[in-house]
């Protein structure tokens, strides 16, 4: 990768400034950014949430929402001023010479029209075919992006599309006119590593082969490392750090760049190096107590009925293949105080597994057996009344979906000793809720606090004190960080690590971040389609992979060159 | 599964809930208060005139054999007679019904020219005068009653500046209804090739339509708005923006088209509730409609016509939200999947 400044900048933008309005006056959301992009140069903005770095390519754009605003600095490309320019004009330029793919790549496509129509549509408004060739020109863009059977995809709605085809479209949408720019917002979030790899090399290629730039938005570090040849750190509306993508991971000059680097799992030998120097504490002491297994599950099975009303069912009467089979002769075990990933792509199974042990759902076949009890005896929805509730809890996905809106983080956490361990004392349950603040590390004058007074990180905080209120011994996790911010994440999984070691709990963690699963779990479980492809001691597993699977996941993580190994044997061995 | 498919299933689903109507009404009908039989035998009867006329309707005979013998009726169509008039109920409701799907088919598609295009601009022009004007007129829209509006109508167009035709019915009396052929007498006289009177008819439909329309109003022109702010802050709407499209087809084909699926459901909902509930209007201008018809019968507990009326408005609710449901499967192709 080289780098294109020799050349005669393509997009110029100069101590630009965006103000949006809001009930309580206006918010400047990106403070004088000064950018520019070579021609054929591939630029990344990372930055956590709320550091500006959509805002700025909407601005570039001219798409800002109505309450967004210009309030000054400068935009230049190719020689055209488009921080002024007027309405029809941007029109004209949208889509063919800058073009922009999004995050959410279903929810990007109209979902009542056709995807061919709407590649159409791009080609149309902007003179490159006539009605006439409309069609055939809409199926070689689909071809281009290589959607196998474009003809027949023509004709297909967002919604009979997964989300990497979408994705396809909507890059297919993008590139038909072949801008000179490509703005790449969150592309692959959302999206399965092996589907991040698959659109993120098309992007790549297909801009390499038009010469065209592209400007790369992303939270992840990994990825703007992978692909981008220069990378723009921003935080709270402001750039902090500009940088050749080298030197950026091996001498990062400013303190936020140094920390994002830090928090990225990639480059974290422990789970400790996650967190700055000053904060960071000694190794939890591993705490497999005994190889008596706390959970067992053999031969656990789901299956969901088809859909469809009484009349689909009918019609497939005596068909082998009614409904779904998502959980396929599952077995596993976790001893006391372990920690096991359970890892796979979406709709491998692993939800739908954790919901069972959980017993959330009812399996359809198999046992799970919970210090040496049947679990599946009692039916999910009797089982919260059981008095094995409150050994087994979980911590959910979204931090904010998985709390009640309307009840204070107090009360959140105190639901459970309410309801399961029967407490009444106002002034005990009080006291309890707060100890257990400050196991999680939340401020007591948060208690008081409704969710969408607490940011991701409290609320995840919330969730988990929740989680541990009933002491229980084995604690569920189903992608607690995927929601979070990179410096959120560090410092939420090294309060999961202590909390373990402290209670020697034992950890279910599902999740899609294989990074993640290796700073957290001593075993991993990899799912594919419903079965267990491959099991075994996280180091073992991840360096030494045995199903060609394993290794597909494990190579479909970006993994930027230069970021700085720390020097672990297991890190070192992943990487090759 | 195929488009035939869907309508298929969706006209057996509609089965249960006739019969489930039709036992509910006939129930309804017979926990009324006041007995048929004393209110036609007239203030002077005599305990034994009452029985024979309660004998003459069948109504001394015990409730289920009352059901049966209705059941039996209703699946040869008759509808039973109507005491008040005389008529059987089922001629009755065919010659009311069309005048009143006229009024109300009218009043829906006035309201619709306006609301619609009202919605989408104040979407469009969030904030602006437009969109206070969109407010204005759904909030009169729902606070005024029809009746109000009706007479107010009746007092300035008819009375004050003399334009309208007299409130009397569906055709002034210098005219004769040309023969029915779809109840609207408007296209009657078309058909028959009579100008005058479908002149005549159109002005006769004009001020209770309007009146109608002013309160259909309110529920579509607020529902379109709404729809419409939510698509135009669609995230397929700024792809859309961001691929360049004209302003036309942003709005037309990505924001309107998906704007109007939750405006159709509304339609329906509110063609329905205006046909039973136009009684006020039809009051207010002599129109022989459905609903005051519905109205009179059940003050003198006529039961046969109270019946007949509420099943065929059951009829034409599942008949109308049959046809909803195809609109929607045609504009939306996601109801496929999940129907």
């Amino acid at each position: 990768m080289s780098t294109h400044l020799h050349n005669p900048p393509l997009l110029t933008v100069r101590d630009l400034c965006v103000e949006f309005a809001t009930r309580k006056g206006p918010v400047t959301a990106v403070r004088s950014v000064n950018l520019q992009v070579a021609k054929g140069e591939t630029l990344g903005i990372v930055g956590e949430s709320g550091s500006g770095k959509s805002v700025t390519s909407y601005a570039v754009m001219r798409i800002l929402d109505r309450a967004g605003r210009i309030v000054s600095g400068g935009i230049e490309f190719g020689g055209m001023q488009l921080h002024d320019a007027p309405e029809d004009m941007m029109s004209d330029l949208r889509g063919r010479e800058i073009s922009m793919i999004f995050q959410n790549p279903r929810a990007a496509l109209n979902p009542i029209r056709t995807v061919g129509k709407q590649i159409e549509d791009v080609l149309i408004r902007h003179a490159q075919a006539t009605h006439e060739q409309a069609k055939a020109k809409a199926i070689e863009a689909l071809e281009r992006v290589r959607i196998r059977d474009a003809a027949r995809r023509y004709h297909a709605y967002p919604f009979e599309l997964s989300g990497g085809m979408c994705q396809r479209v909507v890059i297919a949408i993008a590139l038909a006119c072949k801008p000179q720019l490509l703005i790449a917002d969150e592309p692959t979030t959302g999206l399965d590593v092996t589907t991040q790899k698959a659109v993120m090399e098309l992007v790549r290629e297909l801009t390499r082969s038009e010469g065209m730039s592209t400007l790369l938005i992303t939270h992840d570090l990994g990825l703007a490392g992978e692909y981008c040849d220069r990378i723009i750190v921003m935080e709270k509306g402001e750039v902090v750090e500009q940088q050749d993508t080298a030197k950026l991971f091996t001498a990062p000059a400013h303190p936020y760049t140094r920390r994002l680097i830090r928090s990225t799992p990639h480059a974290a030998a422990t789970i400790r190096d996650l967190m700055p120097d000053d904060q960071r504490l000694p190794l939890p002491p591993t705490m497999i107590v005994s190889d008596e297994p706390l959970l067992e599950v053999k031969n656990l099975v789901k299956q969901f009925d088809a859909p469809g009303g009484v009349l689909q069912r009918i019609r497939n009467r005596g068909k082998k293949e009614a409904g779904y089979r998502a959980v396929d002769n599952v077995s596993f075990s976790i001893a006391r105080g372990e920690s096991v990933g359970l890892v796979g792509e979406s709709g491998c199974g692993k939800s739908t597994t954790s919901a069972m042990v959980m017993r959330l759902l009812d399996a359809t076949a198999g046992s799970i057996r919970f210090k040496g009890q049947e679990l599946t005896a009692v039916t999910a929805a009797a089982f919260a009344r059981s008095p094995q509730r409150r050994e087994l809890q979980m911590v959910f996905q979204d931090p904010h979906e998985s709390l009640n809106p309307r009840a204070t983080a107090a009360q959140s956490i105190a639901d459970p000793l309410l309801r399961l361990e029967g407490m009444t004392n106002n002034a005990e349950i009080r006291a309890r809720v707060e100890a257990l603040a400050t196991q999680v590390g939340l401020q007591h004058e948060l208690l008081d606090r409704l969710p969408h007074q607490l940011s991701g990180g409290q609320k995840a905080r919330v969730g988990i004190a929740r989680a541990i209120s009933t002491k229980p011994e084995l604690l569920i996790l189903d992608e607690p960080t995927a929601a979070l911010d990179v410096s959120v994440q560090a410092v939420v999984l090294n309060l999961l690590a202590d909390l373990k070691a402290e209670f020697g709990m034992s950890y279910l963690f599902v999740s899609h971040d294989l990074e993640v699963v290796r700073l957290l779990c001593d075993r991993v479980i990899v799912m594919r389609a419903g079965s267990i492809v491959e099991s075994g001691p996280t180091a073992q597993v991840l360096s030494a992979p045995q199903a060609e699977y394993t290794r597909e996941l494990l190579s479909a993580i970006p993994r930027p060159a230069h970021l700085p190994a720390h020097g672990a044997p297991v890190t070192e061995a992943v990487r090759a | 599964m195929g488009q035939l498919a869907i309508i298929f299933a969706r006209v057996l689903q509609a089965i249960p809930t006739l019969i489930g109507i039709i036992i509910v009404t006939f129930l309804l009908t017979r926990a009324l208060p006041g007995d048929p039989a004393a209110y036609f035998a007239g203030a002077a009867a005599t305990p034994e005139s009452i029985a024979e006329i309660r004998a003459n309707l069948g109504l001394d005979q015990p409730l289920p054999v009352q059901f049966l013998k209705y059941v039996q009726d209703l699946g040869t169509g008759n509808l039973g007679q109507s005491v008040s008039t005389g008529q059987p109920v089922a001629t009755e409701l065919l010659r009311r019904l069309p005048a009143s799907l006229e009024l109300t088919l009218t009043a829906l598609l006035l309201s619709v020219a306006v609301a619609i295009p009202l919605g989408v601009l104040a979407a469009v022009r969030q904030d602006t005068w437009i969109d206070q004007l969109c407010r204005f007129v759904v909030t009169a829209g729902v606070s005024l009653p029809t009746f109000f509006t009706g007479l107010l109508l009746v007092y300035v167009f008819y009375f004050l500046l003399g334009v309208a035709p007299a409130p009397l019915g569906r055709l002034d009396l210098m005219h004769i209804a040309p023969p029915q052929i779809t109840g609207f007498l408007v296209f009657d006289s078309l058909i028959a090739r009579e100008w005058g009177t479908a002149w005549s008819a159109a002005k006769q439909l004009l001020l209770p339509s309007i009146t109608l329309a002013l309160f259909t109003l309110a529920p579509i022109a607020r529902m379109t708005r709404a729809s419409m702010l939510q698509a135009l802050s669609s995230e397929y709407l700024r792809t859309a923006r961001a691929a360049g499209l004209s302003r036309g087809r942003v709005l037309m084909v990505y924001a309107f088209r998906n704007a109007l699926l939750p405006v159709v459901t509304t339609l329906g909902m509110v063609f329905s509730f205006t046909l039973g509930a136009n009684v006020l209007v039809e009051k207010v201008f002599a129109w022989p409609g459905i609903g005051s018809f519905a109205i009179e019968a059940l003050v003198v507990s006529d039961y046969a016509a109270v019946q007949g009326f509420v099943l065929s408005m059951a009829v034409l609710f599942v008949v109308l939200n049959l046809f909803i449901d195809t609109l929607y499967t045609l504009i939306d192709p996601r109801v496929q999947v999940d129907g």
